[in-house]
This record gives structure tokens, sequence and C-alpha cells, in this order.
């Protein structure tokens, strides 16, 4: 099986977000795989592992982003091709990466593409469905099981905490959820391998793209933090008094009992 | 009324789901003066939710029923309201950002060339330009987008965050039923389980009690309900409480769970990852109870009371019972 990966690079949890001059600052922030990526990257190493075949990480994203790539080659994925678009575009939506990853795409032979069901920063989760539609293939979002037999793919899907049993044909994109996978740490030896393993690094000029296709369809035109609340009040006394003064807080003052 | 604007009646098994007079309110805050025609589709009889829809403020309803759309499926969904825009060429579209929203916008914007601002919070109107807040790295910030250019105003919002209009059960409306032939589906749902609890509904609740790993059993989350139930709310829970198997997965908030923003938020015994805040810190008010002052969670927290749960839930539902009928 020819198996893809959608990967995104994506601030680390943890980080403290600042915003300057207009844009969510990034100095100094680490870097990670976005989380619901690593079970795209550890399911696809498993389905390989089953039915055999090649698993290819593919991001769109800068020089930086080869550490993300490399550490899904040192998971067990075969290859990787970095889009690296610093050079040719300031500027895009969920629109301009479906399309760079609809060009890329263009022509392969494709099995199974799997994605995050959401990336942590942006959150929209256009880019699986978007990169489907495109290719004219099925798609699954927010999956949770995936067995694999014949030509068709056996899903479970979940909606909002309800379990959907799907059957649908392949070629099919998935776009993965918490609960489908345990993703495995890298070992040193996995590392070292990562290495050698093949690393594509691609412009826009190779998929024969120009600026113009691809220009962003929205545009961001303020980022800010959420207003500082309040300290909160944590109540004080003895217990049975604060839980009074909760009750008379949360009908009195709040106004929500 | 040149312009029109197309919002969906999202069902869940035949009943609307509230963020679908939702769109409504969202549809009019794009442009008081348009036409606000809704689409209501699914399989069966749909002229009560056509009405509904119009009591809501939806000035025209078109459904679609077929034995296809019982269950959703993207491609089934997608055809009908393509067809639909087709038809109607609106300037506009709103849906909610749900588990279907989610799915099949990306899909119809895709397929139509279009920008599509995902998960909006708050519409605003600035020159002429259409405003949309979104959350984004987790609700730690916010930005602001517009549509470049003419394009189709696309937008999912976040359920409970536009408030719905008042309904008025005497309002009229043209409700149209349209053929559509809904087929070559490549997707079959075989099965459908349903996890969903009784009561309320979590992800549309304007109070929510939620607990954590410090409730420590399944019987520990029975105050809860018990809360919820006295004070109308919906329970939920974090990860943390799932993984150890206190409660369903259905009932996680979260990132991977769902996403709420009730009136009131009480979270029981939750530390506040922020992949817990990801999914509750748009709430209006949030209440934390935990027994470590160092909890992440008081961060968040309008009011907290540091103490041990097992003390503080039942002298809680003590005091609302004590103060009588305050059942919202
Ligand atoms: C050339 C270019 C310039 C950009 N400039 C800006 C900018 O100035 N400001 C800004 O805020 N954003 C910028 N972006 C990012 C863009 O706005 C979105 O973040 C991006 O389209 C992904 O959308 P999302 O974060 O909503 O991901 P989602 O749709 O939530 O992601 C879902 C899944 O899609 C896949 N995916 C998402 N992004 C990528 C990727 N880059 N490569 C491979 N797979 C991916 C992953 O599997 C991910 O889990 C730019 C993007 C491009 C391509
Ligand atoms: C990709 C990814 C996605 C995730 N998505 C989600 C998500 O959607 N939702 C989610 O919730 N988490 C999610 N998580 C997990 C998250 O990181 C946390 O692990 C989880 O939220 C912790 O749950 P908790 O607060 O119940 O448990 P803990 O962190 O263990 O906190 C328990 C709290 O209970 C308190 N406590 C203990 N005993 C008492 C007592 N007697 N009285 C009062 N307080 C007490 C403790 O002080 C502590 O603060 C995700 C993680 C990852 C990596």
């Amino acid at each position: 099986m020819n198996i893809y990966v959608l990967l995104k690079k994506t601030f680390d949890t943890e980080e403290a977000i600042s915003v300057s001059g207009g844009r969510i600052d990034e100095s100094g922030a680490e870097f990670i795989i976005n989380p619901y990526d690593e079970y795209a990257v550890e399911e696809a190493i498993q389905q390989r592992d089953q039915h055999g075949g090649t698993v290819t990480v593919v991001t769109i994203g800068d020089e930086d982003s080869e550490k993300q790539l490399r550490t899904a080659l040192a998971m067990g994925a075969d290859e990787a091709v970095l889009i690296n678009t610093s050079e040719d575009l300031d500027e895009g939506d969920q629109f301009t990466t479906a399309k760079i990853l609809e060009a890329f795409f263009e022509g392969k032979e494709v099995d199974l593409i799997l994605a995050g069901n959401v990336a942590i920063d942006e959150a929209s989760g256009q880019v699986g469905p978007r990169l489907a539609e495109r290719l004219n293939m099925p798609f699954i979002t927010t999956i949770v099981k995936l067995d694999i037999e014949d030509e068709m793919a056996k899903i479970e899907k979940d909606v909002e905490g309800d379990l959907e049993k799907i059957e649908v044909s392949m070629p099919v994109l998935v776009t993965c959820q918490q609960g489908l996978n345990e993703p495995r740490y890298t070992s040193l030896p996995g590392i070292m391998k990562a290495k050698k393993k093949p690393l594509e690094q691609l412009e826009l000029d190779d998929l024969d793209l120009d600026e113009d296709e691809v220009e962003a369809k929205t545009a961001t035109i303020s980022i800010f933090l959420p207003p500082k609340k309040q300290a909160g009040r944590i109540l004080v006394g003895e217990t049975g008094e604060q839980v009074k003064e909760l009750v008379s807080l949360l009908s009195s003052e709040a106004k929500v009992i | 009324m040149s312009e029109k604007i197309l919002v969906i009646g999202e069902l869940q098994q035949g009943v609307l789901r509230k963020v679908s007079y939702e769109t409504i309110a969202a549809a009019k805050q794009l442009n008081a003066n348009a036409e606000i025609l809704a689409l209501v589709l699914g399989d069966g009889d749909l002229q009560q939710p056509a009405e509904e829809m119009i009591h809501y403020g939806a000035d025209r309803v078109v459904t679609v029923s077929h034995a296809n759309l019982s269950n959703y499926t993207s491609e089934g969904y997608g055809q009908v309201i393509m067809e639909v825009m087709q038809d109607e060429k609106p300037s506009g579209m709103i849906m909610g950002h749900t588990s279907v929203g989610k799915d099949v916008t990306p899909k119809i914007a895709s397929r139509l060339e279009l920008g599509l601002i995902s998960d909006a919070v708050a519409i605003e109107k600035e020159d002429d330009q259409v405003l949309f807040t979104r959350p984004i790295y987790s609700g730690k910030a916010f930005e602001k987008k517009v549509m470049k250019g003419e394009g189709l105003l696309f937008a999912t919002i976040r359920p409970n965050n536009i408030s719905a209009l008042e309904p008025d059960a005497s309002r009229t409306g043209d409700i149209t039923a349209k053929e559509v032939d809904v087929k070559d589906l490549r997707t079959i749902v075989k099965e459908v389980i349903r996890k969903k609890t009784e009561g309320v509904d979590l992800s549309e609740a304007k109070i929510v009690i939620a607990g954590g790993r410090g409730v420590k059993s399944a019987e520990g989350f029975n105050a809860l309900y018990e809360l919820a139930d006295l004070l109308g709310g919906a329970v939920g829970a974090s990860r943390g409480a799932c993984d150890a198997d206190y409660c369903d997965y259905s009932l996680q908030i979260g990132q991977t769970g769902k996403v709420v923003t009730p009136d009131l938020y009480i979270a029981v015994g939750i530390s506040g990852a922020i992949q817990h805040m990801a999914g509750m810190s748009n709430s209006k008010v949030i209440v934390a109870i935990n027994s470590d002052e160092e909890a992440n969670i008081f961060k968040m927290a309008d009011y907290g009371i540091v103490g041990d749960l097992f003390e503080v839930l039942p002298l809680f539902i003590e005091e609302l019972k004590l103060q009588g009928a305050l059942v919202s």
C-alpha cells in the first residue's frame, strides 16, 4: 500500500502565547508534531507493518520542519517530503494548503492518506476534507479504529462521543482522533536510521504552481489575547460557609443559577 | 431582500440541534436585510423542524428528505447542500461547528474553491466588512478573519456563543420540499452506537458540572448527577476521568471531546490541562473545586473553593435544596 501522512508542525502545547506586531510571537518557541498527526504517523506504520507498502510523511512548512519529519522517520515512516514555501509565499490559509497538497498528489498512486483531525494551533480541521475533495476521494474524519480488508476500509468514527461503524471504498482519506492508538516513542536506533532515510525537498515551482493559484481566500486582520481574567475569587472560611457564599454569589452576583 | 443567506437546520435523531437556531441569528448579523433561507435535510417528515426554523427567524425553508440522508455522510449531505446552493445562489452560508458541520463544510468549500472560516464565536461588521472572531491555540488567543474578495461569506459557528433570536410561533414562511436524488455514496454507515445519556445535551447545556480524576470512581459521579439535576444542567468530564472509566468518553470535554460554552461551568477535581481548557475556556462563569490550591484550573476560575470535593459536594447539594426552587 502507498500510505501518506499529512503532518503539520505546531507550537508545543504547553507554550505560553504572546502576540507581537499583530502575529503570534514564535521566537524561542518549541515546535512539535501536531499531536493528532502523531496518531496518523503511528497508524500509518501499523497499517504498513500489517499490509506491506511504504509510509511517506508530507509537510508544508519551512527549513525547520525537517525536525518534525525526522521524528516521524525515527518513529518508522519510510520517506519524507518537505514542501518549503518560505521563499515563495508570505500568506496562506486552508485553501492554500489544500491546493499545494493537491498538486503534490497529482499523478501519484495513493491507497490511504492519514491526517490529523485538527491542528492545535489554527484548529479549523479543514485541510483533510478539503484535500480529499480535490482528489475526488471519500474521507472519514475523527476515526478511532481502522481495519483494511481487500479494497474496503472498516472504520469506527467518533461523533461527539457516539460511535459510527462505517465502510468505505479505498482509496480513502481519514483524519485521526485521540483513542486511535498510542503513538510510539522514538528509539536511539530509530533516530540513527532516520538520518539516512530519504527526505525530499520541493518548492512551488517543482509542483508547477504559481503564487496566484494558491492565494488565500481568507485573511487574518488581527490576533489578540483574551482579556485578562480578573483574578478569581478563592472563597475562605469553613467549608459550609464557602458553599453558602458560592451559592449566593452564583445567584445574586453572577446570576447564573 | 435581494441578498440571501443560507443556513442549515441540523437534525439529531429527528430533532433540530439548538445551534441551528443560532445560525439564523448569525445570518442576520452578516446582513440584517437579507432573506434567510434554511435548508433542513434528513429522512422523513421535516415539516415540524421547518416550521421551527421559521419561528426562530428564517424567512423561507427548503426541505430535502431521502432515505440516503437518514445517517449523515459527507457525500449525501454535500450533494444536497451544493444543489440548493446552485439553485439559490446565496451570498452567505452558516452552519454549526458540530461534528457534521466540521465534516461537510470544508468539502463544499473545496469543491467550489471557496474560503471558509471555521468555529466562529462572534460576528461583527466594520465598514461593510464582516469580521469573524475565532479561538486559536486552544483558546489561548483569538483571531479576527475576513473573506478576501467578493466570495461567499461562509462560516461555521461554535454552539452556545451567538444567541438565538426569541422564537415567535406566529411567524409564517414558505416551506418547499425539494427532490434530490442522493446517490453514488462510497460511504456506508453500518451502525450507530449511541452513548448519549438522558437529559440535557452536554454541548448545548447552560450549566455543566464536570468531574475529573479527583472524583475517584464512577460512584463519585453520582453527586455530580444530583447537582446537575438540581441545576438543570448536564454532566461532563475530563479525559482523566474517562480514561479511568469513571464515565463514558461521550462526556469528555476538551480538544478531543466536546467544546462547551455554558453560562456556568463547575470543574470538580479537574486539574485544568490545556487540552481540557480548549473545550471550556469560553464559559461565562467558571467555578473550580479542587483540593490543590496550585491547580491550573484556578487561573481560569471566577470562583474557587480549595477543598475536598467529597466534603464540598454534599454541602453544595444540601444548600441548593435548602434554597428550594432555584432550579433554572
Ligand atoms: C504558504 C502558507 C503560508 C501561510 N501563512 C500563514 C500566516 O501568515 N499566518 C498563519 O496564521 N497561518 C499561515 N499559514 C497556515 C494556514 O493558515 C493554516 O494553518 C493551514 O492551512 C492549516 O490549517 P489549520 O491549521 O486549520 O489545520 P487543520 O485543517 O486543522 O489541520 C488538519 C490536518 O491537516 C494537515 N495539515 C494541516 N496543515 C498542514 C501542513 N502545513 N502540511 C501538511 N499537512 C497539514 C495535518 O494532518 C493536520 O492535522 C500558511 C500556510 C501556508 C501553506
Ligand atoms: C492530544 C491530547 C488531547 C487531549 N484531549 C483532552 C481533552 O479533550 N479533554 C481533557 O480533559 N483532556 C485531554 N487530554 C489530557 C489532558 O492533558 C489531561 O491529562 C487531563 O485533562 C487530566 O484530567 P484530570 O484533570 O481529570 O486529571 P488530573 O490532572 O490527574 O487532575 C485531577 C485533579 O483532581 C484534584 N483532586 C484530587 N482529589 C481531590 C479531592 N478529593 N477533592 C478535590 N480535588 C481533588 C487534584 O488536585 C487534581 O488537580 C489530552 C491530551 C493529549 C495529549
